[in-house]
């Protein structure tokens, strides 16, 4: 259990944020820029002192106000910052050997020769950080906080400075250690599919106060979380379990409750957990039972909840089997008159624009590299 | 020059990263030698070191070390001129240091002086090479400091523009001052070239 609660005033920002978070586990940090995710981290980490509030980890307490304040350099949270912050007069192999010297003896728990695997850090363990590129840079950092075994780890924004095709390169690697290790990590992130992707649980933060906090699928339909996201990034987060690969069309039917979806997903096993991301502009509502769509899935449900989204169009909840899925209906339209709660409707999914990710089990190393090709 | 550079560390860390009351104070008495005229400072040593001097009398007494007139002397009024050069150098090398990167050091677990050792010195160390190679070419012209404090005393504290001063007041002594001037122009030229140097290899090497 990671148990934050803190006070502080910058200038004009104030934050006042407090979660309590199951360990381990990934737990996601979300929020605009300038909410104060750096700055809880920070916090977490030591690096800076709140003036009020209790920061314990699996019941050691690391900051109580006016009790107790472990020095960073005794807390063993591993930080991997926004800008990386490798050091530059050291060779990747100094940079990763500089947190391992400093582990106790005692704490060993992973060792170089994994992280140069878990992270294929091999070829570049000679180079300087300035013959780095960004992404290899970050995963030297990863790596160099792996090492000095920490109890938590905190990735600050790993992928924020990447263009697409470094996040593409990072992210299965931040899969491999979300999934395959037993530190519990923090993940500050300020895009949502990487949240989908990562965590298993959420903190949202806004203007410096916890707005919402849960687990993915039921964050993701808050309202807080959509003022964040805006309308176009507003989805349903629905889990499920792989059923089979169809041969003909090359899609994996992934099963949740009693209906399923079709998704594209690379190197899915039977019975394996999957997180699809259904966005609510991609989620087509139908009030008959339409004929078979060639490329759509037809799910049926009920409505739960309609609100208004914008001035153009509504937000529908529907209900299928247990699971919430969202779609997104012009107000304009007369049909959508008729949408209301209790209502039986049918949902029309495109396989092709529904984002899956695999979930669980670590998967071996040409799994992930496979699956890491941007879809 | 061996006592004073880690002095001058120690200096301009305090002026860098100290807080404390009397710091702006510190940092004028630090710069005094660039801007008083070298006499004064040397007065100003020989008030204060001489053997009457609360300094001087206690080195004197209690350790034999005597400083007027001698070669030792010659190095301390030296020293304390080109002391702001040095500080100065070192300071701009220590701003320059990101404390994200000390920051980095701490989460991964290396305590104050661990931090100061293996990322903060490392990474000033190209400041700290060319302040002090800079304040050595620039104590080698001291003359006003040196003469006022300890004299002009051949072979004990006659200094090199010391030596130069003295060969122009003798009626043949041209030639000798000819050379002295090349020696302290090569003197100077080489050493302008080994802080530049330093500072580039140093430079690579941070991949800068």
């Amino acid at each position: 259990m990671l148990a934050v609660r803190l006070q502080l005033r910058r200038g004009e920002f104030a934050l006042d944020v407090g979660f309590e978070v199951p360990t381990p586990g990934v737990i996601a940090l979300f929020g605009r820029s300038g909410c104060g995710k750096t700055t809880v981290v920070h916090a977490i980490a030591g690096l800076l002192t709140p003036a009020e509030g209790r920061i314990a980890l699996d019941g050691e307490v690391f900051f109580a106000a006016r009790e107790t304040d472990v020095p960073a350099e005794r807390r063993r949270i591993g930080c991997v910052f926004q800008d990386a912050r490798l050091f530059p007069h050291r060779s990747v192999l100094g940079n990763l050997r500089y947190g391992e010297r400093r582990a106790p003896r005692e704490a060993q728990r992973i060792g170089l020769p994994e992280v140069v695997d878990l992270l294929g850090l091999r070829e570049l363990l000679r180079r300087r950080p300035s013959q780095l590129s960004g992404g290899e840079r970050h995963r030297v950092a990863i790596g160099r906080a792996l090492l000095s075994q920490p109890r938590l780890l905190m990735l600050d924004e790993p992928l924020a400075s990447q263009d697409l095709a470094r996040r593409a390169e990072l992210l299965p690697y931040l899969e491999r250690l979300c999934s395959g290790l037993r530190v519990p990590i923090v993940y500050v992130s300020h895009q949502f599919d990487e949240v989908v992707r990562l965590a298993t649980h959420v903190v949202v933060l806004e203007n410096g106060v916890v707005a919402v906090q849960g687990d993915v699928a039921s964050l993701s339909r808050s309202a807080a979380l959509r003022a964040i996201v805006g309308p176009e990034g507003i989805g349903a987060v629905v889990e499920g379990v792989v059923d089979a690969r169809d041969p003909d069309t090359g899609l994996t039917r992934v099963r949740f409750g009693a209906s399923s979806l079709r998704v594209a997903l690379e190197g899915a096993r039977s019975g394996q957990r999957v997180r699809i991301h259904l966005l609510a502009r991609d989620v087509l509502l139908a009030l008959e039972a339409p004929g078979a769509a060639v490329a759509a899935d037809v799910l049926a449900g009920t409505v739960s909840l309609v609100t208004r989204d914008s001035s153009q169009s509504l937000l529908v909840e529907v209900d299928v089997g247990g699971a919430a899925i969202l779609s997104r209906v012009a107000i304009g339209s007369r049909a959508a008159l008729g949408v209301a709660p209790g209502r039986p409707v049918h949902l029309l999914v495109n396989a092709a624009w529904s984002r899956a990710y695999a979930l669980g089990e670590p998967s071996r190393a040409g799994d992930s590299a496979g699956a890491a090709a941007p879809r | 020059m061996t006592w004073s550079l880690p002095l001058a560390i120690g200096v301009a860390w305090l002026l860098t990263r100290g807080r404390f009351p009397g710091r702006t104070l510190f940092d004028a008495a630090v710069h005094l030698p660039l801007v008083l005229p070298p006499v004064v400072v040397g007065y100003l040593l020989l008030v204060l070191f001489g053997t009457r001097g609360p300094i001087g009398g206690w080195l004197q007494r209690d350790f034999g070390i005597e400083l007027v007139f001698t070669r030792a002397g010659a190095a301390l009024a030296t020293a304390v001129m080109s002391f702001p050069l040095m500080v100065r150098a070192i300071r701009i090398s220590l701003e320059h240091v990101d404390r994200g990167l000390e920051d980095a050091a701490r989460t991964l677990g290396a305590g104050p002086i661990d931090r100061f050792l293996t990322i903060t010195l490392p990474l000033m160390l190209p400041g700290i090479l060319a302040g002090a190679v800079t304040a050595f070419a620039a104590g080698l012209g001291e003359f006003g400091a040196v003469i006022t404090f300890v004299s002009n005393i051949p072979g004990e504290t006659r200094t090199l523009p010391l030596a130069l001063y003295s060969a122009l007041q003798m009626p043949d002594g041209e030639a000798i001052a000819a050379r002295l001037a090349l020696i302290s122009f090569s003197l100077g030229v080489a050493g302008l070239l080994v802080a530049e140097g330093v500072a580039r290899v140093a430079r690579r090497r941070l991949g800068a």
